[in-house]
């Protein structure tokens, strides 16, 4: 199980990591957004199952529990993350940003 | 060995954090730094897990990271919904203005 977990844990921060090279290296902002917004939620949901599965080593009632409530934090993420990247990218529509195209000058 | 592994990936966490406070910091326009901020919650979630790892009191450690990640999506829609108002009164102000200088100008009704 622990091996398991560990597996989970370092895939989630590969693809954090790719998004961070993302953050700081993407030209404009539309493409930042692109890198931050799928690559995170997907981390962060595979690391939280590492620690849940990680928790699981003793198989009790009570870590079964929080086991569930751990699970709970990656739906909520599936549902809220995407959400605010719609929000920023409609406000950065409507505020009147230029995507970028090739040979501008990087934002 | 497992309680080091987890270590390691939680000081890697706080490195990419650093990282991505850059963006936040010398971001070139708000929703930059918005967004800078947002996934400095989304890691900031998965750290508090690791840390109650760490701490071998997961359970109370849940209850935080479920409290943060409300919390960074509430502000996060927050923040974006104050700046497209402000741009909004901006503009309403600006064309109310734009407006009566037209008019005493012309004095005239709107064309």
């Amino acid at each position: 199980m622990t091996v398991i977990a560990s597996i989970f844990i370092l895939a989630g921060l590969f693809f954090f990591a790719i998004g961070v090279l993302g953050i700081l290296r993407f030209p404009d902002f539309y493409s930042r957004l692109h890198a931050a917004g799928k690559s995170d939620s997907l981390a962060s949901v595979l690391v939280i199952t590492g620690v849940a599965l990680y928790n699981l080593q003793e198989f009790t009632v009570a870590n079964l529990l929080v086991s569930i409530k751990i699970m709970l934090i990656t739906v909520f993420i599936y549902v809220a993350s995407p959400t605010a990247t719609y929000a920023l990218t409609k406000t950065a529509m409507i505020l009147g940003f230029e995507p970028w195209e090739k040979g501008k000058k990087r934002q | 060995m497992a309680e080091h592994f987890i270590l390691i990936a939680a000081i890697v966490l706080i490195l990419l954090i650093m990282a991505s406070l850059i963006r936040v910091v010398g971001g070139p326009t708000v929703i930059d730094r918005i967004l800078g901020g947002n996934v400095v919650g989304t890691k900031t979630t998965v750290l508090l897990l690791l840390i109650g790892i760490l701490y071998e009191s997961l359970a109370m450690f849940v209850d935080i990271a479920i409290a943060y990640a409300l919390l960074n999506f509430i502000a996060t829609l927050g923040a974006t919904k104050f700046f497209l108002r402000r741009r909004t009164t901006d503009k309403a102000l600006a064309e109310a203005f734009l407006y009566q200088e037209d008019a005493e100008s012309s004095n005239g009704g709107p064309s």
